[in-house]
């Protein structure tokens, strides 16, 4: 799984964009060799007037060795760079190894972060040679390889994360944030802030100036930089979106989008706006359609790893639910149809997942086309896109009606489990509750905390029967339970 | 009684005769000529300054009238035997009873030595009481409590475990427990071999006479052929650092483990400050290191001490501050927090105060050495430290051997550790008994029982190479991985490596240093080599069960890339028919 995983990556990555030939320098890969020097593909010389940006390449530190794993970078982002320094280590099948560089310059831009992995000879990081072209590294690696923190808007990366502590999202997408402060550094603003919290602060880019502590003298603790970073759902601080909920309209709510925290309650009655009049409309017509719900809880600890180690490369939670639902319905097409007339099945030849998405003052489904066939890391990039355009209001009608299954996720708030409305026009509704962790007893007759989520398949009972929906969520939670195939 | 005083100093009777010098009537101790306070004789009487003056194993008591002095029923033996003028109550007199004596009195029991030793608090020392043994009984807590938190390592074996907790006063109870049970192991076996343990603080009065006494109770005075002073260390507390025992505290307070405080600093990045790191991350504290030296873990090789960082440091809830002092340390008290200042160490300029809830200091050690006496016998200590030549004989003022006398241990500087103090008691009863013996320090191993283990024996690189430019050799270097072992690799640990420094040319080791699963057992075959004189030529064919760790080492023998002329020299020293 990670090799196919990494591969892509690399394809996504090509040194190409920046021009590069992948030469290499010493790939030396004997142990008692001290270090390596460092991959940098070079750049046509007769294209030297440019700015000059290197990839720093995974090296291949054995003959053997085809993928290794960052451990270390010793250099942070914008770090001057001179030659001959080691910037990172890499571990490899057999041993860790400094690596260093063979140019003087600056560590642009960090692709491939710690504890990550990546194929030998893709591109683990940028290496800019003046501090001007930092920028300009930053904004083409960012481009290119989906990279590490983005900057989603509140609405996506909110709308697709479960509240698993562990897997929750990086809220790091704060901007690109300021560099974060040395563990030694702080002295002339007397923060005190221990040791994780400082930990904390580094990974999640929050600037500890910001934080108020809550510990003993007024100290920052780690909790405190959790919160600040959204890691964990303390209530009525800021992480509430300020574009309404997603997605509650489809749910049993449609009644309420109760917009903002304590926004103005506007007085006396107000007329739909077109958008909310088509909700209205279609909650109606679903009336019509005869439903029923099955739910099925699954163990997401797998999905939670999982998407912990890609997250990193622009994966979302929401491109892997619907990557998973798709690949569950290319093996129960009869939860992919629909009923157009009241007489027939219609099957649809794409799998394409609609998406429920709140946007200010309605909602909308974006749609991501086929599903099934898409990889987990282009699928992502759409997911990016269409929340882009839909906030911007650009969406085409075949980016938001095109869709023959409705994905629509609350986890996010903590709501565990919920009942979604079928719209006209599809055969079935996913609702996603939050992943929390749950004492369960194992096969083994022991106790065990596992994550678990509860979803609830809405159906028209017209074409999709008890038993088809029962064996599509089997197929599913099997799918989450055991996420290889996500990112084949 | 005639047989055992004959075969004193034979190995085999030794034993049997201890155990009767114990219970019925007193063997002899019988040195050539010295001197016995008490009877009012007078000094210098002692000769042959260089040698020990008791000729032990020699002397045949061949007539004896024993008596009974003193109140304690110390038994001497008045009488001289074939013109010896005098004799001693005791061959030889150990002051402490830490582990460096009680090594030191089980060897002199074994060559045949009467001997005593005084201790002036409880058997068993730092190491037993307030160190090593105890710091391993919270090593032991930690690193289950490490294992069972990390869900990741479990999981990958397949285990699922619910939440584990601990209970502090039952863990501070196991490292108690655990000293007392080594104390008595080591009083009883010092007893039962017929040692006498005296209760009292030790001086020294003259040459080859020991004051013992405890407060409340008049002083005894007793002489003895030998006297070696074993009084190890006490931690060491820089100026301006004010402990309270609570929130600011040293290893002998850390230990007894009172309370788990949120965030302690541990000043001091040795042994000592690395394994209670240990023990803090994993009992749910942070920590913050306070480094006077421009690295973490100096005294490491350098490659270790990285990769330590890596794995012991940088994962786990530390932080830690370097090139800085701590200039003034003040325990907290009216609701405010302990405070730390921290100077630039070079130019002593302020840096930042931090405020923790607990500080341990973790400095070092400093020896234990006052109120020795030792100005009756014209030795002035150096920063503390009993000055000792490389056969452990303390030299004076003017830099002669004393007679007769010796230290061992952490008061005298060399190497302070347990086993070292041992080693070197056990060297210096060698010479007593007349075997001349100089133990090598290049060959007691050392190990920081973190999780994992730091280990290592001999120089490190750096210091091997400055030798090797002094002395004109070549070094090599060979590591190997523990991600390459199976057993490692079976128990899901497969982080840590060895590294072996020797000379390509002779295939001597030089150095090993071990970070990884086990790796204080496993320095062990390393640092017998270096003690045998075995080089990598011959101990690269040693066989190692599979699927072992030792194979770690095994495999770094056996990547060893020696020179062709050294196996080739070899051979032609062999004589050649032609």
């Amino acid at each position: 799984m990670a090799t196919s995983l990494h591969l892509s990556l690399a394809a996504s990555a090509p040194a190409s964009a920046l021009r590069s030939s992948s030469a290499f320098f010493g790939n030396a890969g004997s142990l008692s060799r001290p270090s390596v020097v460092l991959g940098i593909g070079r750049r046509n010389a007769n294209l030297v007037v440019e700015a000059k940006i290197r990839e720093i390449f995974m090296p291949a530190l054995s003959s053997t060795m085809t993928e290794g794993k960052i451990v270390t970078w010793n250099k942070t982002e914008g770090e001057k760079l001179t030659k001959g320094e080691s910037v990172v280590v890499v571990e490899s099948d057999k041993a860790d190894m400094d690596v260093e560089t063979f140019y003087d310059g600056f560590l642009a831009k960090i692709v491939i972060g710690e504890g990550e992995t990546a194929p030998v000879g893709a591109a683990i990081g940028l290496l800019a040679e003046t501090e001007e072209e930092i920028a300009e590294a930053k904004s083409k690696g960012a481009a290119q390889a989906a990279p590490a923190a983005p900057k989603p808007s509140a609405v996506e990366e909110k709308a697709v994360a479960p509240p698993a502590p562990t897997a929750a999202p990086a809220v790091a997408a704060v901007q690109v944030a300021p560099e974060p402060t040395a563990p030694e550094e702080p002295r002339s603003s007397r923060i005190v802030a221990t040791p994780y919290a400082k930990k904390l602060a580094k990974q999640y880019s929050v600037d500890l100036a910001t934080i108020a502590g809550s510990g003993p003298s007024g100290r920052i603790v780690a909790e405190d930089v959790e919160a600040a970073a959204g890691k964990t759902p303390v209530p009525a601080a800021a992480p509430v979106p300020s574009v309404a909920q997603p997605s509650a309209a489809v749910a049993a709510a449609p009644s309420a989008a109760p917009t903002p925290a304590a926004a103005l309650a506007p007085a006396g009655s107000v007329a739909f706006t077109s958008m909310q009049a088509g909700v209205a409309r279609n909650m109606v017509d679903s009336m019509s359609v005869p439903v029923f719900r099955v739910g099925y809880t699954i163990t997401t600890d797998a999905l939670d790893a999982l998407y912990k180690k890609i997250k990193s490369k622009g994966v979302t939670m929401t491109a892997l639910l619907a990557k998973a639902a798709a690949l569950a319905l290319a093996k129960h097409p009869v939860v992919n149809a629909c009923c157009k007339d009241g007489k027939s099945f219609t099957y649809n030849e794409d799998i394409n997942i609609a998406v429920a998405v709140a946007m200010d003052g309605g909602l909308l489904t974006p749609v991501l086309k086929n599903a099934d066939k898409v990889d987990i890391y282009s699928l992502s990039r759409s997911w990016k896109d269409l929340v882009d355009k839909a906030r911007a209001k650009q969406l085409s009608p075949a980016e938001y009606n095109s869709g023959t299954f409705v994905l629509s996720n609350l986890g996010m708030f903590g709501v565990d489990r919920f009942d979604a409305i079928l719209p006209p026009g599809m055969g079935a509704i996913m609702a996603v509750g939050a992943s929390v962790p749950t004492v369960v007893a194992t096969g083994n007759g022991l106790f065990g905390v596992k994550n678990r989520m509860t979803v609830n398949v809405t159906a028209d009972h017209r074409i999709i029967y008890g038993g088809d929906l029962a064996v599509f969520l089997q197929t599913f939670a099997a799918i989450i339970e055991d996420p290889t195939e996500l990112t084949m | 009684m005639e047989a055992i005083a004959v075969s004193r100093g034979l190995v085999g009777a030794s034993r049997l005769q201890s155990f009767f010098a114990d219970t019925s009537s007193s063997s002899s101790s019988s040195c050539v000529p010295a001197l016995i306070s008490y009877a009012g004789l007078k000094k210098n009487v002692c000769f042959s300054a260089s040698k020990p003056a008791c000729e032990l194993g020699a002397v045949v008591a061949a007539s004896r009238g024993a008596v009974v002095k003193g109140n304690r029923g110390l038994r001497v033996e008045a009488a001289a035997t074939n013109g010896s003028p005098q004799s001693f109550d005791y061959d030889v007199v150990i002051i402490g009873a830490g582990v460096g004596g009680h090594g030191a009195a089980l060897h002199a029991v074994e060559r045949g030595l009467k001997t005593a030793i005084v201790e002036g608090d409880v058997v068993g020392g730092t190491c037993v009481n307030r160190g090593c043994v105890p710091s391993k009984a919270l090593l032991a807590v930690s690193g289950r409590m490490r294992e069972l938190h990390d869900e990741h390592h479990l999981k990958s074996l397949g285990i699922q475990v619910a939440a584990a907790e601990y209970d502090r006063q039952a863990v501070a109870d196991h490292a108690n427990n655990l000293a007392t049970k080594i104390r008595g192991n080591l009083t009883n076996s010092m007893k039962a071999l017929g040692v006498d343990i005296l209760t009292g603080i030790g001086s020294v009065v003259a040459p080859q006479v020991v004051k013992y006494g405890r407060i409340g109770f008049a002083d005894k005075t007793i002489t003895a052929c030998n006297i070696i002073i074993a009084t190890g260390s006490v931690p060491f507390v820089p100026p301006g650092i004010e402990i309270d025992g609570k929130t600011v505290f040293t290893s002998d307070h850390a230990l007894k483990l009172e309370w788990i405080p949120d965030w302690i600093a541990i000043v001091g990045s040795g042994y000592i400050g690395l394994e209670f790191s240990d023990v803090y991350t994993a009992l749910g504290s942070e920590v913050t290191f306070i480094e006077a030296l421009d690295g973490l873990m100096p005294g490491f090789d350098p490659e270790i001490g990285k990769l330590a960082q890596r794995i012991l440091i940088n994962p786990r809830k530390i932080d830690y501050h370097v090139g800085v002092l701590a200039k003034k340390i003040t325990p907290a008290k009216d609701g405010k927090p302990v405070l730390i200042e921290l100077v630039d160490t070079k130019t002593k300029e302020p840096k930042e105060t931090l405020e923790v809830d607990a500080a341990l200091i973790a400095t070092g050690r400093a020896p234990f050495t006052k109120g020795l006496g030792l100005e009756n016998v014209n030795v002035v200590t150096q920063r503390g430290f009993v000055p000792v030549d490389e056969r452990m004989q303390v030299l004076d003022g003017e830099g002669n051997k004393v007679p007769n006398l010796y230290c061992i241990g952490d008061a005298n500087g060399k190497m302070m550790l347990a086993h070292a103090a041992s080693a070197q008691g056990i060297s210096v009863i060698e010479q007593i008994a007349g075997r001349d013996n100089v133990l090598n320090h290049n060959s007691v191993p050392a190990a920081c029982f973190t999780h994992p283990e730091i280990s290592m024996v001999g120089l490190t690189e750096p210091q091997a190479r400055a030798l090797a430019e002094k002395e004109g050799f070549k070094v090599s270097v060979a590591k190997t991985s523990f991600k390459a072992n199976t057993k490692a690799l079976a128990e899901n640990e497969g982080d840590g490596l060895a590294k072996m420094i020797y000379r390509p040319d002779t295939g001597e080791i030089l150095g090993v240093h071990i970070l990884g699963l086990h790796a204080a057992d496993l320095i062990h075959e390393a640092s017998n080599a270096i003690a045998m004189g075995n080089t990598i030529k011959d101990i690269k064919f040693a066989v190692h069960a599979h699927p072992t760790l030792s194979e770690v080492l095994d495999e770094l023998f056996k990547s060893a890339h020696l020179e062709d002329h050294a196996v080739v020299s070899e051979k032609a020293a062999e004589p050649v028919a032609v």
